[in-house]
């Protein structure tokens, strides 16, 4: 299971030591509609990027703070995964990207009327950040506005 | 991650964050956050097995019918009835 036993020991003492961002107040948006009336987006921490799109840089000094936007039509079996960590196995998510990006999972759910409707982008971000100051600063704002501009009511956030 | 579900909270859009480090979750405090059993790499739990990727996505959005003063909610996956 997800724990920091997982990691060898210096990045568990990294972890163990980081000064974690505590969120407070804690934001509460309270659901527009129903589940099954609302329109769903991903944003994933994985690093994904679409055919054409430029891969994350691993050398950007404290993590990569860009984003992309990955359009609802992509076949997720397309999806290149870019997370510079070498702290998990990536095996599963080049198996099936799905396990990170579920876009056929909520194209189901739709079609089963579990959800309204899949929306028509997706964001996708590449996590380890250890500098969020950019990230919390221009990435997030952008990437929020993106999604409002799309009418999102729900986002899903999915980690790595 | 986390921050960015606060940043989509503040701008009107709700979200769940699956999450594999409770810890980090409990330190971090993202709105609604499920907790998956899974190790890193494999956030919905297997790969090929649309089943388990399905009821991993059903409870996390079942977290979105909870109250506000449920938050911050951290949820272990399994431990409620669908």
């Amino acid at each position: 299971m997800g724990s920091f036993d997982e990691f060898d020991l210096a990045t568990r003492m990294f972890l163990r030591a980081w000064r974690w961002r505590r969120i407070d107040p804690v934001p509460w948006t309270v659901p527009r509609r129903p589940v099954a009336r609302a329109r769903l987006a991903l944003v994933s921490t994985a690093g994904f990027v679409a055919p054409g799109q430029p891969g994350f840089d691993e050398k950007v000094r404290g993590g990569d703070p860009s984003w992309r936007v990955i359009p609802a039509g992509v076949d997720p079996r397309s999806l290149r995964e870019f997370h510079r960590s070498e702290s998990f196995d990536h095996s599963g998510l080049a198996a099936d990207p799905n396990l990170g990006f579920p876009l056929d999972r909520l194209r189901e759910m739709a079609a089963a009327g579990v959800i309204g409707e899949v929306a028509p982008r997706h964001l996708s971000f590449m996590g380890s950040i250890t500098a969020p100051g950019r990230l919390v600063r221009d990435s997030a704002p952008g990437a929020a506005r993106l999604l409002v501009e799309d009418q999102v009511d729900l986002a899903l956030l999915v980690p790595v | 991650m986390s921050l960015v579900a606060a940043e989509l909270e503040r701008r009107g859009i709700a979200t769940v964050a699956i999450v594999l480090l409770r810890e980090v979750a409990e330190k971090v405090r993202p709105p609604r956050a499920l907790w998956v059993p899974f190790r890193h790499g494999y956030p919905l739990g297997c790969p090929d097995d649309p089943a388990l990727q399905r009821s991993v996505l059903e409870a996390a959005l079942a977290l979105f019918e909870r109250p506000e003063t449920d938050a911050p909610l951290i949820v272990d996956f399994g431990s409620e009835s669908p």
